[in-house]
């Protein structure tokens, strides 16, 4: 990464606000306060509500040796790096920072406070103080992808997307992958619904895949509208997404990839009281507890739940990994090699579909 | 790619349901404009009437009185700017703009307690034989209650400004107040009751949002609608029946690229979302030549000099 | 029976006089929110109005006051031109995104190459880029007499497609891992909008800023062109008399207000935002609207009002991490501050008066 001279030349206000915080610090030397900053409202039922909970979960285990502090629904962008400033000069010891617009703000509060520490979520960039997290939400997809291949009497499964990057075109593949191998015939039907968050519209996305055929729902965005087109529509299957949507259980909603901050944020914080923490790029996934799958429902026949159960405890021992060669990109090229797993590299920046999807990632 | 797999029947029953938040919304708006009064709070007073609806179904278990409950909260709502616009003589644009920030926050600070719950559910009309008619079916005869009040709603606003004496004096007060008010109209009485009609449908059109088409609370979540229901008046110059094919368009062009996306056809998603206002544009343009514009005193400030 | 008479003249007193009994209701009626939350209303107010100016950590506030509040006072100016001329652009967060692309872009087409006359070139495009979107409700109303409230409202959503667009593709940036938004130029050090004087939230937007006010101020006040706008507001049939091209007026002020508000979005883009990314539109095209009139539509109004705008985001922010107050208590407070400022103007222009209108 290419240092920035310039941002050296705010030295004046830096030195400031060390002393500041370092003041604050000393009058509250035993209390850690960890800060939070959120992209969206905590009542977005999704992303924000979930690490909102992990928050909560933080206060809750260590009760009154920290205070968190959140500020909600922070433009990406210079109003981020005025509310991480604020909340390290009010003597947060911890920041998370959990959107992946926050990455330049927080690596240049982070250079401002090299006491501080900040854990980025699902970035790239770290510093001394700053490291990174994200879940492996493929392996999830892996399991669904799974039970939908099973499930699917259409051989339809469809799928919506917010916005073509890396992360949701993992999620895809992975349930792609792992629909086919149970199920040759499947093909899925991919939407874009160009939108973090417009329930109205996801209601519209799951709607047009049920009209085209599709019995199965996979959604890559976090509102429940999805559920309510499936439940309205009779014989079709969803996953909750984000969080567990269990109102929508047993059908049709099966089962679920749960966001699940809550020991992540736990053990940073632990390490941070105890003077351990190191700057780290952590990726967990089943294994270590940050994707959860929720309960899968009666609804799922039981070979088919003890099947899924299978793969999920396989993933989650590291016996296997979710892209396990043999497998062809989109356009017939060879990716991986019979019983090569993908590097994280390739997976962090993949922007290529399996072979055997149809249609273009739109560009 | 495979266009047969798109049903055109199933397509236009969609876009119907896809287009109703907006048409209620819309056809609240053209009354209000129609009056000479331009709210841009649609959005604010829309997501008020979506928690209002939302908790109000909640609390009672019927659907029926949400939507009750949500007329009456944007109806509220509305009035704070009405007494902005009408009384303190303030400008409507920034009157507008600055409801639509108030209610983005009271709606936030109203549903904190209904993240997660599920609304009671609305029924589908269904009426054994003509439901089950091919094609005709359903779509005419497939539908939630609220469709088919929008589309009534649409009639009932036509009627009145064409055939009622009441809708004569609020298309006079839109057109020009001094001379309405020289006839001894009640200017001020005529727009704030525009305004509270305006800010009742928008509240209908966001419960719809929050009660039948998503069903849900969240934050922001009537996404924008608001903004398309002001551009919907426009588009339909003013016109209630326009005002219907707009919403129909509107609502068309979501749910047509989201089809044709699952169908496989790699299509610019974001240049067919913007054609709806380019139309719009488009339209304004060609209207503009013909002299059926826009009410003459559209967001003037009436103050009767005595 | 209360009525209200129209002064002859604008109170001096009263447009004086109002700002502060807005403010001074809005601490009653905020105060009361916030209590009925659960907080204690006067550390609240305390919180949002006088820590981010005079409290511990005031030194990063008051330059951050600056940042936020520029882009605001910047588009703010340039659109308080129209409105005083009865001409009404509301499009100006569509300017903003377009002249951010623009700007950016034009920086990015030379990456990695660095040279002083990049930047520079960036605010032409900036500037450009906004000017040219104003021109399409501005030619279309002068050419087909289409209504500028809505064409320009229209553009709006079709610039924030085009962001979309263009943060998915065109100016993605190459070694961004597939995510969306281009490189970020403030690592870009001959494309960086960076502060000119360290420490003191004083970028070339703050600069740029302040001297369209200086330049709003002599224009409406001591030239015939600023008079030419006033008078077409005020009588556009006299100022036909006067002269007054009404065409050329429209281009004039829908122009200006498009380059600000491009200009705005080209110093936020290469300074404090850094990137182009799909959601780098914050609405300051929206709320500079509302500054403009909270500024009553004067040029050292808007100075203040933005300024005002501004303390109450920082303040508010300050209020939700260390009080816990929700965003929503606020944006509902905000709103509050502008209803009571938009009530109370009505004293200025006119006077109240007691008691029922004596029958004719």
């Amino acid at each position: 990464m290419k240092m920035n001279k310039r941002s050296f030349l705010a030295g004046t206000a830096a030195t400031l606000a060390l002393v500041a915080s370092g003041a604050m610090a000393a009058s509250h030397a035993e209390k850690l306060k960890v800060g939070f900053v959120y992209v969206g409202p905590i009542g977005d039922g999704g992303w924000t509500h979930e690490h909102d909970k992990g928050r909560q979960a933080v206060e809750a285990e260590f009760g009154d040796a920290v205070e968190t502090v959140f500020v909600e629904s922070v433009p990406e962008g210079p109003d981020a790096e005025r509310v991480m400033t604020q909340m390290a000069l009010g003597g947060a010891k911890l920041i998370f920072t959990t959107s992946f617009g926050y990455m330049d703000p927080t690596i240049n509060v982070a250079k401002k406070f090299p006491d501080v520490k900040f854990e980025h979520a699902t970035g790239y960039k770290t510093a001394p103080n700053v490291g990174t997290y994200s879940a492996r939400f493929y392996e999830g997809r892996a399991v669904q992808g799974t039970i939908a291949g099973r499930l699917t009497k259409s051989n339809v499964v469809g799928y919506i997307g917010s916005y073509p990057i890396p992360e949701v075109i993992r999620g895809i593949n992975s349930a792609y992958i792992h629909a086919k191998k149970v199920n040759p015939d499947v093909t899925f039907k991919i939407v874009w619904a160009f939108t973090w968050f417009d329930p109205a519209k996801e209601a519209d996305a799951a709607k047009v895949l049920i009209e085209q055929g599709a019995d199965v729902i996979l959604q890559h965005t976090d509102s429940t509208a999805p559920q309510a087109a499936a439940e309205a529509a009779g014989n079709v299957y969803t996953f909750g997404q984000a969080s567990d949507m269990a109102e929508f259980a047993p059908k049709p909603r099966v089962s679920s990839i749960i966001d699940n901050w809550g020991p992540y944020y736990i053990k940073q914080t632990k390490a941070v009281m105890d003077g351990t923490w190191v700057s780290e790029m952590t990726w967990d996934g089943i294994g270590a507890g940050m994707v959860g799958i929720g309960e899968i429902t009666d609804a799922v026949p039981a070979d088919v739940k003890a099947e899924a159960l299978a793969l999920k405890d396989s993933i989650a021992s590291g016996a296997y990994h979710p892209f396990t060669g043999p497998l062809k990109k989109q356009d017939g090229s060879d990716w991986l090699a019979a019983g090569e797993t993908a590097d994280d590299g390739t997976l962090a920046g993949m922007n290529f579909y399996v072979e055997g999807i149809e249609g273009s990632i739109p560009q | 790619m495979d266009l047969s797999a798109i049903n055109p029947v199933l397509l236009i029953a969609s876009l119907m349901v896809a287009a109703t938040p907006i048409l209620l919304a819309g056809i609240g708006e053209l009354v209000t404009e129609r009056a000479g009064v331009l709210n841009l709070g649609v959005e604010g007073m829309m997501i008020t009437g979506a928690i209002c609806g939302f908790a109000a179904a909640v609390i009672t278990g019927s659907p029926l009185l949400g939507f009750v409950a949500a007329a009456l909260g944007g109806a509220m709502l509305s009035l704070l700017f009405a007494f902005l616009t009408q009384y303190a003589l303030a400008n409507q644009v920034a009157s507008g703009l600055a409801l639509t920030l108030f209610g983005l926050g009271l709606s936030a600070l109203l549903g904190q307690g209904y993240v997660g719950i599920k609304p009671p559910a609305t029924p589908r009309i269904d009426i054994p034989f003509l439901t089950d008619l091919p094609v005709v079916g359903r779509i005419l005869f497939g539908h939630d209650l609220m469709v088919y009040f929008g589309i009534a709603l649409v009639a009932a606003v036509w009627a009145f400004l064409r055939y009622s004496r009441a809708g004569l004096i609020l298309r006079a007060v839109g057109e020009s107040h001094d001379a309405a008010h020289a006839l001894g109209y009640k200017v001020r009485r005529v727009r704030v009751l525009a305004i509270m009609f305006g800010g009742a449908c928008a509240g209908l059109g966001g419960a719809y949002v929050s009660l039948i088409r998503v069903p849900q609370w969240t934050e922001g979540m009537t996404a924008g609608a608001g903004w398309i229901a002001l551009a919907l008046v426009v588009f339909a110059s003013w016109k209630p029946w326009r005002v219907l094919l707009g919403a129909y368009l509107f609502g068309g062009v979501t749910v047509l690229q989201l089809n044709l996306q699952a169908a496989g056809l790699a299509i610019p998603v974001e240049y067919l979302s913007m054609s709806p206002y380019l139309i719009t544009i488009l339209v304004l343009v060609i209207m503009s030549a013909d002299k059926s514009r826009a009410p003459a005193a559209l967001g003037r400030i009436f103050h009767a000099a005595q | 029976m209360l009525r209200l008479e129209k002064r002859r003249q604008p109170s001096r007193g009263w447009a004086w006089a109002t700002p502060l009994l807005a403010v001074l209701a809005t601490l009653v009626f905020g105060g009361l929110l916030f209590a009925a939350l659960g907080k204690d209303p006067l550390v609240a107010l305390q919180t949002i109005f006088y820590d981010p100016l005079l409290g511990e950590h005031a030194f990063f506030y008051r330059p951050q006051l600056l940042v936020k509040a520029a882009p605001l006072i910047l588009i703010a100016t340039g659109l308080s031109l129209g409105f005083r001329a009865g001409i009404w652009n509301i499009g100006a967060e569509g300017q903003y995104i377009i002249g951010a692309i623009c700007g950016a872009g034009c920086g990015l087409a030379f990456y990695p190459m660095e040279g002083w006359f990049i930047f520079p070139l960036m605010v032409i495009c900036g500037a450009l880029g906004g000017f040219l979107w104003a021109m399409i409700p501005a030619l279309l109303k002068v050419r087909f007499g289409t209504n500028e409230i809505l064409v320009s409202l229209m553009l709006v959503y079709v610039a924030e497609q085009l962001l979309a667009s263009v943060s998915l593709g065109l100016l993605k940036n190459p070694q961004g891992f597939g995510f969306p938004g281009s490189r970020n130029l403030q690592q870009y050090d001959s494309a960086h909008n960076a502060e000119i004087f360290a420490g003191t939230g004083m970028h070339w937007g703050v600069a740029t800023a302040l001297i369209a006010v200086i330049f709003g101020y002599i224009l409406l006040n001591r030239h015939l062109l600023g008079f030419h706008i006033r008078l077409t507001g005020e009588a556009p049939r006299a100022a036909r008399f006067a002269g007054v091209i009404p065409a050329r007026l429209v281009v004039f002020c829908l122009g200006v207000g498009g380059a600000l508000a491009g200009l705005a979005g080209l110093f936020e883009v290469s300074g404090p935002a850094g990137q182009v990314s799909i959601d780098f539109n914050a609405g300051y095209g929206f709320t500079a609207i509302i500054v403009a009139f909270l500024g009553r539509l004067h040029p050292v109004g808007i100075l203040l009002a933005g300024l005002l705008m501004a303390l109450t985001y920082i303040g508010g922010e300050i209020a939700q991490s260390t009080l816990g107050l929700p965003a929503a208590a606020i944006q509902v407070f905000q709103g509050m501050l502008l209803f009571f400022l938009l009530a109370v103007d009505v004293l200025t222009n006119y006077r109240l008066r007691f008691g029922g209108r004596v029958k004719a």
